[in-house]
């Protein structure tokens, strides 16, 4: 417990866990927006392009400072997102071309310009190339700070522009019909993408931070039943892979954050795509076994009404192999369902030949019912 | 010739649409389009696919700028009367699996004079929920909308308009790939509208059933066509003036006249069925 | 004579460079034309946990069954991105972004555990050495070769070999899938083993460039070829010719300004990218935009003809067919308005008296406007 309690208070530990909170929680919220507009992989093209942005920063200011990295992450990936438009509006392009084709020559310039300052022969370089995966040990109470306030004033402008953001994702020509001045407002959004990876640079760096956006929104869509409870969720679960991704990368140094981040969220992803409730694709897959097994039980019913019809003898005995041979595999369960329900029961016909099941006078209605309905159906 | 004839001819109309051209890039979409759609009718705007139908309400609805002329909503331009106006856009147009249930998307209708900051509150929702009564959806009404039907969420949306309270109701095929129990319950509250006054301007891909349902129509391929009344427009001259090639097909049967139509429009019908 | 060139470092890596960018080319054009662009950048990342992966198993990192492992990881992204959208709880793109920062983030953690002694480095993997192509030899025929060059070969012949094989197929499944499909060529196959040679020739590409810049070599050239052509041999030509310039002046620029080459080489196809967005004759935004200007004449000469001809007969005639309705219905500002006027007069398609404001169409201009009324009569 002390052990912990010493581990938690580490300076260290604890501005990084601070700063992949934040990362979660601004990337959730806005995450939301962007996976329920579609724009998942803006973000990883913005995430991307913005390394030239890092990269004149650094040239400009000579050093490795938040704030001005920051801006020009904003600035650069602002103008890649511009361009992605530019190309889809006005050229025969379509988005995923459009994306490839900025994300990978802005990166191409950046890795340019990351080799460019490394000639420099500059004491800061090696934090430089932190960004590209990320590297929480540098990261300062500064930077955290800074990531505060970045987060406060998005989630601020989410909470004034609520209905506007909300009626805008859902329905863009209803809200433009009701006067709301949709383009500024998909411009800001997207600035606002922006805006959240600025912040997750140092912690997952650009290669990953597409992931930090998608995954939390995601993960949180597979429980909610609303946009309000969505972004909440994302929010949270977005500061849980940060805390926890944090905290396992402290454990044991030497391993990178970032990427810990991302397995964190996929896991929770994982987890929500099969165990959220009504969504969940376990409870799919059960509730379509069932449904087979339902439909089975009926047709194995009705099978054996034909079979006792024909012999006009509403107790004749049927022997399992005779059913199974007919259905190709073996129907324990489904008898035993059958019997369960009091529609059948087990009868030992001749001993030496196999076991026997009889209708009972239940199953017998039952028989009759379900092919009554199907002939209503029909 | 006289200024003051302009205007006085223009407030007459629920809708006054003159000399309105649009075009897309280099494409021309609509080429000076008079309309006039005077107050409390059911109006149908009905032409082939790609004659412009729904860029002919989005332009009205200023979600389209046009290449040239103007629109007038009861007399004065549509960002002076946005508050009369309510629109019911093509049901594909948005994603069903948004995380929202179907009384917070009427509740989006009220959005529009809720302002900046105020949230929706008890009096909004008990509007909403009104609205989704009128159209019989209120058993739904905390239903997810990705578990809707289509005629479901066509009544959604129906609702969603409804409970804006317009004068004039502009709907984007509303009754396109609905079942008919939908359909008649759609055609109902439009026609409770109108005898409350309202005007509604509905596009409409089912030939068959225009007469039936509507009062007033026009019929638009890229031009306008004809305009008027059903019962004075709807002939057979003026179908083969919108549907042009198409009908051409039918030229081997005979072409239909007013009467006829009726019966001899199920393979005009069949063009609207396959868009869905 | 020949070993020595092929052992000349410019030569060597320049060649690397335009046979990556060939290769990377003729399958990115299949993308491109599918819509299917950012599959390439999924891949080129998760390939890293097959690489990482293949070689902790097998430790070696030049055998075939290299290059086949880890290519298999780049199929597996594309599958389980597939599966993942298939589930409808995720939208396509999403699902593209779920999956491969996944799998990328454990071949860096994998990394991080096993190998920090060990000759793979995160940023050797990401930005590549084609720098160094030219070190590592081996003999064919008592020739010493640079083994990468021997590699991009096979890789550049074998999608050259499948896309010479299969092109007919492929074209008809890239343009209708419904219709190949019905014909029986089985799209779906030839959509696999179209990503799987993209996956592999990222794969081969990935020492030469990285990770991140042989997405530039897949989808840019394609994209730029795009804008120039409708053709699709032409636009694998076009682009195969925009890859290797690239690789030729990326190298110069990058030994004059003493910075990464393949960065350099991709910047270039970035380049050329921006060239042809902007001049390209067919769709450039630049004749787009005089092409654009053009039209939006002849459009507004015809909304005035179309104008004048619906209210010829009409009761309304003198209101609106004079030259102040021009502003007041057709809301063109009083400039627009006296321009258009000027040019339909010059065409002699309306005449206006010099003391009356009242515009009448010549016979030419009903003409006009009657084959944009009543095409059905024209055609």
């Amino acid at each position: 417990m002390d052990a912990l309690i010493s581990f938690l208070t580490d300076f260290n530990v604890r501005n990084v866990v601070f700063g992949a909170a934040l990362l979660g929680i601004s990337s959730g919220v806005l995450g939301s927006f962007a996976v329920l507009r579609r724009q998942s992989l803006l973000g990883d093209t913005l995430a991307h392009a913005s390394l030239p942005g890092v990269c004149l920063a650094f040239l400009i200011v000579g050093a490795r400072q938040a704030l001005p990295t920051m801006l020009g992450a904003l600035v650069v990936g602002s103008i890649a997102a511009f361009t992605v438009l530019l190309i889809i509006r006005r050229s025969r392009l379509k988005t995923d071309a459009a994306q490839g084709v900025v994300l990978s020559t802005f990166f191409a310039l950046g890795i340019v310009l990351l080799t460019y300052i490394g000639n420099q022969n500059n004491a800061g370089q090696a934090g430089l190339e932190s960004f590209l995966l990320g590297q929480a040990a540098s990261i300062m109470p500064s930077d955290v700070q800074l990531m505060f306030y970045i987060t406060l004033i998005a989630c601020g402008l989410v909470l004034v522009m609520w209905k506007a953001f909300k009626v805008i994702s859902f329905d863009p020509g209803f809200a433009a019909s009701l006067g709301i001045p949709v383009l500024t407002f998909e411009l800001l959004m997207t600035a606002m993408v922006a805006l959240a990876i600025v912040i997750g640079l140092q912690l997952v760096g650009v290669v990953l931070m597409a992931s930090m956006l998608i995954a939390p929104a995601v993960a949180a869509r597979q429980w909610v039943k609303s946009l309000e409870l969505m972004v909440l969720l994302a929010a949270l679960f977005g500061m849980l892979a940060g805390v926890g991704g944090a905290i396992l990368s402290a454990l044991r140094s030497g391993f990178a954050t970032g990427p810990l981040i991302v397995i964190c969220a996929s896991i929770i992803v994982m987890v929500s795509l099969f165990f959220a409730p009504e969504r969940g694709l376990l409870w799919a897959a059960i509730a379509r076994r069932r449904n087979n097994i339902n439909l089975r039980t009926q047709q194995v019913l009705t099978d054996m009404y034909h079979i006792a019809e024909e012999h006009n003898d509403a107790n004749y005995p049927i022997e399992i192999g005779m059913v199974n041979s007919l259905y190709g595999m073996r129907l324990d369960s489904v008898m035993a369902g059958l019997e369960k329900q009091g529609w059948l029961r087990y009868d030992k016909h001749m001993p030496e030949e196999g076991r026997h099941v009889v209708l009972t006078t239940n199953g017998y209605q039952e028989a009759e019912r379900i092919l009554r309905d199907m002939v209503k159906r029909d | 010739m006289l200024k003051t004839h302009v205007n006085n001819h223009e407030s007459r109309f629920a809708l006054h649409v003159e000399d309105l051209t649009v075009s897309y890039g280099t494409k021309p979409v609509l080429w000076d389009i008079d309309l006039d759609v005077p107050p409390g009718v059911l109006a149908a705007i009905v032409g082939p696919n790609g004659a412009g139908k729904s860029t002919l309400l989005k332009t009205i609805l200023g979600l389209i700028k046009p290449a040239a002329g103007h629109v007038y909503i009861h007399g004065k331009p549509y960002t002076k009367q946005r508050h009369l106006v309510g629109y019911v856009p093509q049901r594909s147009s948005v994603d069903w699996d948004f995380p929202t249930t179907a009384l917070d998307v009427v509740t989006m209708g009220l959005y529009g004079r809720l302002g900046w900051l105020r949230r929706a509150g008890k009096e909004e929702r008990r509007r909403a929920a009104n609205a989704l009564e009128q159209v019989g959806m209120e058993a739904f009404a905390d239903r997810q909308i990705s578990q809707l039907s289509g005629g479901q969420r066509q009544r959604v949306f129906l609702a969603r308009a409804l409970v804006q309270d317009a004068d004039l109701y502009f709907m984007d095929e509303p009754m396109a790939g609905v079942d008919a129990t939908t359909e008649r319950a759609i055609i109902n509250i439009l026609k409770e509208l109108r005898t409350l006054g309202k005007t509604v301007i509905v596009v409409h891909h089912d030939l068959q059933t225009v007469s039936q349902y509507f009062d007033w129509m026009l019929f638009l391929n890229v031009r306008a066509v004809a305009q008027g009344r059903v019962e004075d427009v709807y002939n057979a001259e003026n179908l083969q003036k919108a549907y042009g090639s198409q009908i051409a097909l039918l030229q081997n049967a005979d072409i239909p006249t007013s009467k006829s139509v009726t019966t001899q429009s199920d393979i005009l019908t069949s063009e609207a069925l396959q868009k869905n | 004579m020949i070993e020595s060139i092929l052992n000349n470092p410019d030569f060597v890596i320049i060649a690397v460079g335009t046979l990556v960018g060939i290769a990377s080319s003729i399958v990115g054009s299949f993308l491109v034309l599918r819509k299917a662009s950012m599959l390439s950048d999924a891949m080129s990342h998760s390939i890293l946990l097959g690489i990482v992966a293949v070689y902790f198993l097998t430790g070696n990192q030049n055998s075939p069954f290299f290059l086949i492992g880890a290519a298999a990881v780049g199929v597996l992204t594309v599958v389980l991105t597939e599966s993942l959208a298939q589930t409808k709880r995720v939208n396509y793109d999403a699902a593209i972004g779920l999956v491969y920062p996944f799998l990328f983030a454990i071949a860096v953690l994998l990394i991080n555990i096993f190998v920090r002694n060990v000759h793979i480095d995160v940023d050797a993997a990401l930005l590549g050495e084609i720098g160094l192509s030219w070190l590592d030899t081996q003999q064919l025929f008592g020739i010493e070769v640079p083994s990468s060059l021997i590699k991009m070969t096979i890789i550049t012949v074998l999608n050259l070999a499948f896309v010479g094989l299969f092109y007919k197929e492929l074209k008809l499944a890239t343009f209708d899938s419904g219709l190949a499909a019905t014909l029986g060529f089985r799209p779906g196959i030839l959509y696999y083993a179209l990503l799987s040679l993209t996956s592999l020739t990222a794969v081969a590409a990935f020492d030469a460039v990285g990770a991140i810049l042989v997405v530039a070599f897949i989808i840019v050239p394609p994209a730029a070829a795009y804008l120039l052509t409708d053709k699709l041999f032409n636009m694998l030509a076009i682009g195969s010719v925009i890859a290797f310039l690239s690789s030729l002046l990326g190298y110069g620029s990058a030994v004059l300004l003493d910075v990464s080459i393949s960065g350099m080489m991709a910047l270039w196809t970035g380049v050329f990218f921006t060239l042809c967005l902007l001049f390209s004759p067919s769709y450039g935004l630049i004749a787009q935009s005089f092409r654009f200007k053009q039209q939006k004449v002849v459009n507004a000469q015809r909304t005035l003809l179309i104008h004048l001809f619906h209210h010829e007969d009409d009761e309304n005639r003198e209101e609106e067919n004079a030259l102040p309705a021009l502003q007041s219905h057709l809301r063109w500002t009083a400039a627009n308005s006296r321009e258009i006027v000027m040019d339909c007069l010059d065409d002699g398609l309306i005449t206006k008296q010099a003391d009356s404001d009242q515009l009448f169409l010549t016979e030419k201009g009903r003409i006009w406007a009657r084959e944009v009324l009543e095409p059905w009569q024209h055609s």
